[in-house]
This record gives structure tokens, C-alpha cells and sequence, in this order.
């Protein structure tokens, strides 16, 4: 499994009403342009050269400030954001734990809803079947589960996403922020089948703001700053750099 | 290669890998969209039967209530309408009752394939699933939909005039000409809306000017001189003439076949070409 950026750069085009509108792009209404360069788009670098390489074994921590980049950086490994420029390679099966809870149906019953998640998470119908027992196991939502989902309580929708969302066994596994479930006594239940997921993970790429977790999860940290990839190395160092600077 | 995809050898894992493009041609990543969609039939099933569900969520008459409410438009119509134009009902009321289902299905593919990304932000910016699959998701839904006003068709029809075995069948490939259409309309309208957020009303604007100008409320027959021009070459004529001349007993014109294949050849090309360049721009646009 390997992840591989060559000097990816993320763009953000900005466009404002005007930009937006066919109807201007078309017929070149609207007031007249104030400021310079009136069909330049504005951009926004979200990423500037980024190069690095992860392999087996690699369990790489995201540390920087809001807006460094860390999210636009997971999404582009997860591949939502193909770069502007430069060159990715990803190969083994990817899975972003980001939000649990997308694409769930209120209407649809728990069962159902393992089978609906499990597709977006790329399983096929049979293989979610067969994490049903697990599923069940985990959430101990015994008869709920063949209700629909707007009569569970916003813990209990929790407690499913989270066991659907970690039922599967990707390759490289891209989170951010650290994900958890429920009241106290479940938490502890859940960060240890989460750690398992995690572990059995040939790749992980985590952001968090908190030091303690990426200490405790990862072997290696990069350090953004306004989408420029400053250091790259043993997490320990990589904090301590970036905890100093703050 | 710079990068690699597996093999589909592994039918059980659908994302065996995300991949992301660098060196491969444009083209040759669109078209494994396009292929990768049509393996997530199961999640575009899901999408847009969760869509319709939606739609008629415990109301009491479910399901049935998106029929009534069609039904009592259509008998309305037929009966002003019918009186207006001093209409044989036997005439009028089926070829307005096709005409109007099968028009709300033309309006709703095309409207709703502008919103198909857009719509589909929470997703899109979340998980790297095939762009294919939101435009799919819009066509089965707007079939899904029509099948429920079928079973007006089948009362009204066999009340009036009903169609012969062929007739029907002819009907449905007219139906499925049209979906294999919706398919680049959704893809193409949907990847200019999500840059052009102006769009989407354009076109809804378009589409109601377009219904007057359709012969769904009035006879292609009673239209003379130089506006039969413009039903001639009214593409949305084209294509309503294509399912509903066979349910009432006529023959498609050939002119009709003609423009409705022009534009599906030129459609999918032009949309093909369109895809290709901007399909990774999409997710930047939502």
C-alpha cells in the first residue's frame, strides 16, 4: 500500500455572484467591472508542493492550524480533490471516516441502514450481511434495529454509524479529528474498536488538534502552514516544533 | 503509469481502490467513471427509491396520493380544456393523459439533472464515489415517478382507446431512448450548474415556455401554416411523439426518429467531451 504526492497543488477557484452567472458570462451584463484584471478568477492555494511518500506500517499525524490545509490534504488522499498540478499516486483501498452519519436514511430501518451505509462505504450488498452480527453485537440496539431511524434517539444514531462506519477493513484509513460514540461508559467501548480498525490499517492518515491522540496513534506528523508542507518526520519532533511555535 | 487502478477481477470489492489521475488521459478517466457508476446500480436504486419514499413520507393516502393529485389534473384539464377546443373527449382526454405524465417526466429529468451535483454536495465532498452515479440517480427517479402515474394511463387508455401489444412495447423503447438521453442531460446540465449557479432557473424558465410550445394540451392537428414549423422542429416533440404515438395508434413520423437520434449522438458526444475535461472540477465547484 503506498500513498505517493509529487508536488500536488490545490487551487480553490472563488467565484462571486457575477462569476457564477451564465447570464453575465454570456451577455456581459451587469455594472462594470471595478478593480484590475477583470477576467482573472480568483484563486485560493490551498496546497503548494506538496511531496510526500507513506507506505506500509505508516501512521501519519496532521498537525497545523485552522485553515493550514489538513482537511483540503486528507481529501485530496481520499481522492474528492484531484490537484491542480503535480502528480498522486494512491493504491490500496481507501476509507475516510469523516462524517459517520452520511447518507443514512431517517426512514429506513437499522438493518437496512447497514446495508445503505455499507454501499457508500464501498461493500457490496452480501458484505454487509455478513457484519450484521457484529453490528448487532456492538450497538446492542437489539429490537431497534428494525425500526426506522427517527425513532432512535441522536445517541443511539451515533452508536450505529459509528459501528457501520468501523465494520470495514480499509488499506489506508483517513480520519479527521477522532471520531467517538456515545456516553461515557460506551466511549471506552468504541475507541477500542476503533483502535483495532485503526490498527489492522496498513496506512493511517489522521488531522487532530490534539497532541496527546497524535502521540499515542501515530509514528510520524507533517507540519502545515498556509498549504506548504514545512516538516515532515518522527511525531514526537514534529510536536514538539510545532507546539513551540504556537 | 503513474498510477495504477486494479483489475475488476475482484467483483467483491467495489472501491478496491480510490485512484486518482495525474497522467491518465482525460478520457480515459471519464469513460471509468461512467463505467464505475453502472457498477454502483445498487446504491443508484437505493438513492432515488429513497428520493421518491421521501416524497410520500407517512402521508396517508402514500403512494397513491402523487397519482391522485395527477389524475384529478389531468381529468380537469380534459374537461375545460375539451369543452374550449370542442374536443371528442375520446381523442382528447388520452392524448393529454400520456401527454402530461410523460411531459412531468421530461420536466422533472431535465430540472432535476441541473441540481444532480449540487444536490449531492454532502456526498461528493465526502466520499470520492463515480460522478456517474448522481445523474443515474435523477433518471430513475423521474421513471420511478412515472410509474405511478401508469396506472392512470392504463384506466384512461382502456376506457378510450386502448393500444395494441406492439404499441406498448414501442412505447417503453420510446421511454428508454429518452432515460439513455436523461443520462448526458444530467451530466452535462449538471456540471455547468454547479459552475453556473444561474442555471438551473434558466432552464426552468426554458422548459415552461417549452411545454406551450409542445403539443401536450393541444392536438398536433390543429395547428396549421408556419407554426407547424415549429413543431416540426420542436426536439420535445420529438421525443413525446416517440412514446405516445405508439399508445394512441399512430406511427412515429420518421422526422421525429431523425432528430431524436441527432440529438442523442450529439448530446452524449458533446457531453462525453465536456465530462472528460471538467469531471475533477466538479467537487471544487460544490
Amino acid at each position: 500500500m503506498r500513498i505517493d504526492l509529487q508536488n500536488v497543488d490545490i487551487d480553490f477557484p472563488i467565484y462571486d455572484a457575477r462569476t457564477r452567472s451564465l447570464k453575465h458570462r454570456v451577455l456581459g451584463l451587469g455594472p462594470p467591472r471595478v478593480g484590475p484584471a477583470g477576467h482573472h478568477r480568483v484563486l485560493v492555494r490551498a496546497l503548494r508542493g506538496i511531496t510526500m511518500t507513506l507506505t506500509d506500517g505508516d501512521r501519519l499525524g496532521l498537525v497545523g492550524r485552522n485553515g493550514a490545509g489538513k482537511t483540503t490534504l486528507l481529501r485530496v488522499m481520499t481522492g474528492i480533490y484531484e490537484p491542480v498540478a503535480g502528480r498522486l499516486q494512491v493504491s490500496g483501498r481507501v476509507a475516510s471516516l469523516t462524517n459517520i452519519t452520511m447518507g443514512m436514511d431517517m426512514e429506513g430501518t437499522g438493518y437496512e441502514n447497514i446495508v445503505i451505509r455499507g454501499l457508500m462505504l464501498g461493500l457490496t450488498r452480501r458484505q454487509s450481511l455478513e457484519r450484521v452480527e457484529d453490528i448487532e453485537n456492538f450497538t446492542e440496539l437489539g429490537e431497534y434495529l428494525n425500526l426506522p431511524l427517527r425513532t432512535y434517539s441522536a445517541g443511539m444514531l451515533v452508536r450505529l454509524a459509528f459501528a457501520i462506519s468501523t465494520s470495514i477493513n480499509p488499506e489506508i484509513l483517513i480520519m479527521d479529528e477522532m471520531i467517538g460514540a456515545g456516553d461515557k461508559a460506551f466511549a471506552e467501548k468504541a475507541t477500542k474498536r476503533l483502535e483495532r480498525m485503526m490498527a489492522s490499517a496498513n496506512i493511517l492518515v489522521v488531522a487532530s488538534h490534539s497532541s496527546e491522540t497524535l502521540r499515542r496513534l501515530c509514528n510520524k506528523a507533517a507540519l502545515l502552514r498556509q498549504g506548504e508542507l514545512i516538516a515532515m518526520g518522527p511525531v514526537g519532533e514534529i510536536l514538539r516544533r510545532y507546539e513551540s511555535e504556537n | 503509469m503513474l498510477w495504477e487502478r486494479p483489475t475488476y477481477e475482484d467483483e467483491a470489492q467495489l472501491s478496491d481502490a480510490v485512484l486518482l489521475p495525474t497522467r491518465r488521459s482525460n478520457y480515459w478517466l471519464a469513460w471509468h467513471d461512467l463505467f464505475d457508476a453502472s457498477r454502483h446500480w445498487r446504491l443508484i436504486l437505493h438513492l432515488s427509491w429513497q428520493d421518491v419514499r421521501q416524497r410520500y413520507r407517512r402521508s396517508a393516502l402514500g403512494p397513491l396520493w402523487l397519482t391522485v393529485s395527477v389524475a384529478v389534473q389531468i381529468g380537469s384539464l380534459g374537461l375545460v380544456y375539451g369543452e374550449l377546443f370542442n374536443l371528442n373527449l375520446s381523442v382528447y382526454l388520452p392524448h393529454l393523459a400520456v401527454g402530461l405524465t410523460v411531459w412531468a417526466m421530461f420536466a422533472a429529468t431535465i430540472n432535476d439533472g441541473c441540481l444532480c451535483f449540487i444536490a449531492a454536495e454532502s456526498f461528493l465532498k465526502q466520499v470520492a464515489l463515480p460522478k456517474g452515479i448522481f445523474p443515474a440517480r435523477v433518471v430513475l427517479r423521474s421513471l420511478i415517478t412515472f410509474a405511478h402515474d401508469v396506472v392512470i394511463l392504463v384506466v384512461v387508455l382502456a376506457i378510450y382507446s386502448p393500444p395494441s401489444v406492439l404499441g406498448v412495447l414501442a412505447s417503453l423503447l420510446g421511454i428508454a431512448i429518452f432515460a439513455v438521453n436523461g443520462l448526458w442531460i444530467g451530466l452535462l446540465f449538471g456540471l455547468l450548474s454547479a459552475r453556473f449557479r444561474d442555471l438551473a432557473p434558466i432552464v426552468g424558465s426554458v422548459l415552461q415556455v417549452a411545454f406551450f410550445l409542445t403539443p401536450v394540451i393541444w392536438l398536433e392537428s390543429s395547428i396549421h401554416g408556419r407554426m407547424a414549423v415549429l413543431l416540426q422542429l420542436n426536439p420535445f416533440a420529438a421525443f413525446l411523439s416517440l412514446v405516445r404515438d405508439p399508445l394512441l395508434s399512430h406511427m412515429p413520423s420518421l422526422q421525429s426518429f431523425l432528430i431524436v437520434a441527432g440529438i442523442t449522438v450529439v448530446g452524449w458526444v458533446a457531453t462525453f467531451l465536456m465530462f472528460a475535461r471538467f469531471r475533477g472540477r466538479i467537487t471544487y465547484w460544490l
